[in-house]
């Protein structure tokens, strides 16, 4: 009897030392512009080529801007990064969604958008958010630069096993309760190191009910809570999902993957060392008042106060944490006021996201004590679904930006970012200091919680609208 | 990568838990396409008082005399400690490399996030997991009048303070080889060529899809 975590590793291991540290192979391999240019440098010092190019897949997501493409990059070290990925890309004849491509997003949209992310498979990325995949079944997780380099050049990492834990989300949603709430109450249970050392498989009903895109939104994070892997496991939505992308399987091929793929699950009576079980039915939107996403409460509820910690190092934390927010212990959150509004990045960029943000903006204003609210789509074609939808009118009509895709306001290294002070609303995934800009307060919240902080000013119960 | 040797170094305390890679070395640097220089802002926002940039000499700079690192005690620090899941966040190696740039070569916490540790053994940096107690009863050492002196030996995992006391430490077998010898894990698996071809020769075979492009 065996995880899925246990299935996958056991598929995909080339050869093991003696004390468990192991050859992985590695089926897929994203690469963004900014982990990948030394990668690439040492590959080219040690005359060395990528072993299988095929598996690789690029686009430049961090830097880009996402407005005035036509005008390209101004910042010139910004600009030299991303023709440095194409120069690469180029010379070693790796596939890249230049920025000019309507295929051109964030990795971690992009490649399950195009099938290049297939249950079963292992991923990596030169980026701590690659545990997005493991929606799909896949064992992928985020690497470092040496890594990148070392699975260009072998099509193997060096890795040791982690440990198996299982969070069980019984009972449904609530209605207005989404996958980011949910994702933010896990990591409010089990803290920011609580998943360190383990591979966590999400399971239950409410994992289940949710759509792959929500499934993304939930293993995004699942790095926030410490792992490197989240998975859930492949059903028919999963399935269904794949079906018919670009980089799919086809014809008899097919069906063998999908039978393949039926066996991608833990089997019944696997042994995880740890499980943590949820109930699912008394999550409430969550939102962030501190500068850890464990540091999250409800947002019917209030900032918390350091001196009912026990902890003292925890409770320093806490005290450090709401002198940098500017908050007072005990303000409710529907007090707290956000400055900016972004919706976007990789955890809540896709078109699900897109279409519940634009349900509630429609027919309504941004606030006009909100001095910008920003909608970046994932990808350049989550970009034209949305305006196939008239998604684009209804966040131009309520005061939004309507910008091009990239990683954008989530990590700043483009243009878009907070000033020192400024609040933000965000549906991206670290509210940590100086994330979104030097100085700049991150509260995180799903897309319709932010659409909500846009038109009323503050934040708010989304089912109350 | 150069061969981890026995070194005595001074320690700085850094008494926060939950430092991210965003902390270690701030977004605007990730900029770079090379893989050295990044000592100078290492911990840039907490470091300085004005907002660092690529390219700027931070020579002249406003410094943060609050922040530890500037400390006079601790110039020169080897050995950095820390706090609990030290590293989270981004899985940016331009961490590691501005720590080692600037000078670190080992780190010591309770805990540290999986993809910084396992990073920082690419860059020839030793990262330490002690218990919370002796963790204290360093950081108490570290933050006395005088600066503290470790002595790090990776070989016998041995910790010496200048009072005579040893502490033992963990590190995987497969880890202290590469470091102690300085070595390339490319190079390691590359000797292992056959068992990836042919590997993939029997994925190919019977999961085919794996190999779609």
């Amino acid at each position: 009897m065996k995880t899925l975590y246990d299935k996958l590793w056991e598929a995909h291991v080339v050869r093991s030392e003696a004390d468990g540290t192991s050859l992985l192979y590695i089926d897929r391999h994203l690469v963004h512009e900014v982990t990948s240019p030394q990668a690439f440098e040492g590959l080219r010092l040690a005359g060395r080529k990528p072993w299988r190019i095929g598996a690789n897949l690029a686009t430049p997501d961090h830097n880009v801007p996402t407005q005035d493409r036509d005008k390209g990059i101004t910042d010139p070290v910004a600009r030299l990064q991303v023709e440095t990925l194409d120069k690469n890309c180029q010379e070693f004849g790796i596939t890249e969604f230049e920025m000019d491509d309507i295929r051109q997003g964030i990795v971690h949209v992009v490649s399950p958008e195009e099938g290049a992310t297939l249950p079963g498979m292992t991923l990596v990325c030169g980026d701590s958010h690659t545990a997005t995949h493991g929606a799909l079944g896949a064992l992928a997780f985020g690497i470092g630069t040496s890594e990148v380099e070392h699975v260009l050049a072998t099509q193997c990492l060096i890795q040791k096993k982690s440990k198996n834990m299982l969070i069980k989300l019984e009972g449904k949603l609530g209605q207005g309760v989404d996958a980011k709430d949910l994702v933010l109450a896990i990591i409010g249970e089990i803290g920011t190191a609580g998943g360190t050392g383990y591979a966590i498989e999400f399971a239950g009903e409410a994992i289940r009910d949710l759509s792959v895109e929500g499934r993304m939104t939930v293993c995004n994070m699942t790095i926030e809570a410490g792992a490197r892997v989240g998975l859930v496991a492949v059903d028919n939505t999963t399935i269904e999902y794949v079906k018919g992308r670009p980089y799919s399987p086809e014809a008899e091929v097919w069906g063998r993957a999908v039978e393949a793929w039926q066996d991608l699950h833990s089997d019944e009576g696997a042994q995880f060392d740890r499980v943590v079980t949820i109930d699912a039915t008394q999550i409430q939107p969550q939102m962030t008042w501190g500068t850890s996403p464990e540091m999250v409460v409800p947002v019917t509820g209030v900032v918390p106060d350091p001196a009912q910690e026990s902890d003292l190092v925890k409770a320093d934390g806490m005290q450090r944490a709401l002198d940098y927010m500017g908050l007072e212990a005990g303000t409710p959150c529907s007090e707290i006021r956000p400055d900016v509004v972004f919706i976007g990045s990789c955890t809540n960029s896709r078109i699900e996201d897109l279409r519940d943000a634009a349900a509630v903006a429609k027919g309504r204003k941004v606030a006009n004590t909100i001095k910008q609210a920003l909608v970046v789509p994932g990808s350049g074609l989550v970009k034209q679904q949305a305006e196939e939808e008239g998604l684009d009118k209804i966040f131009i009509e309520a005061g939004f930006e309507w910008r091009d895709p990239g990683c954008s306001m989530c990590l700043a290294m483009n243009a878009d970012r907070l000033e020192p002070g400024e609040r933000c609303a965000s549906t991206s995934n670290r509210n940590f200091e100086g994330r979104q800009g030097a100085g700049g307060r991150t509260h995180l919240v799903g897309p319709a919680m932010a659409a909500a902080a846009a038109v009323t000013g503050h934040f708010v119960d989304v089912r109350s609208l | 990568m150069d061969a981890f040797k026995k070194f005595t170094g001074i320690v700085a305390p850094l008494d926060r838990s939950n430092v991210d890679t965003d902390a270690i070395i701030p977004k605007q640097f990730l900029k770079s396409i090379k893989r050295t220089g990044f000592g100078p802002n290492l911990f840039d926002e907490w470091r300085y008082l004005d907002r660092g940039e690529p390219g700027m000499d931070c020579s002249g700079r406003p410094l943060n005399m609050d922040f530890v690192l500037n400390d006079a005690r601790y110039q020169g620090a080897q050995v950095l400690l820390a706090r609990d899941n030290f590293g989270c966040g981004s899985s940016r190696e331009h961490a590691p490399w501005a720590l080692e740039d600037y000078g670190f070569r080992v780190v010591i916490a309770p805990s540290f996030a999986d993809i910084f540790f396992n990073n920082c053994f690419k860059n020839g940096i030793l990262p330490i997991v002690l218990s919370s107690e002796i963790m204290d009863e360093l950081f108490q050492g570290a933050m006395g009048e005088q600066a503290l002196e470790l002595t790090v030996d990776l070989e016998a995992q041995v910790i010496s303070l200048p009072n005579g006391e040893n502490i033992s430490f963990e590190v995987g077998e497969f880890r202290k080889h590469c470091l102690l010898n300085g070595l390339d894990d490319i190079g390691l698996t590359l000797q292992h060529v056959d068992a990836i071809k042919s590997y993939e020769a029997k994925q190919q075979q019977n999961a085919p899809w794996l190999f779609t492009q």
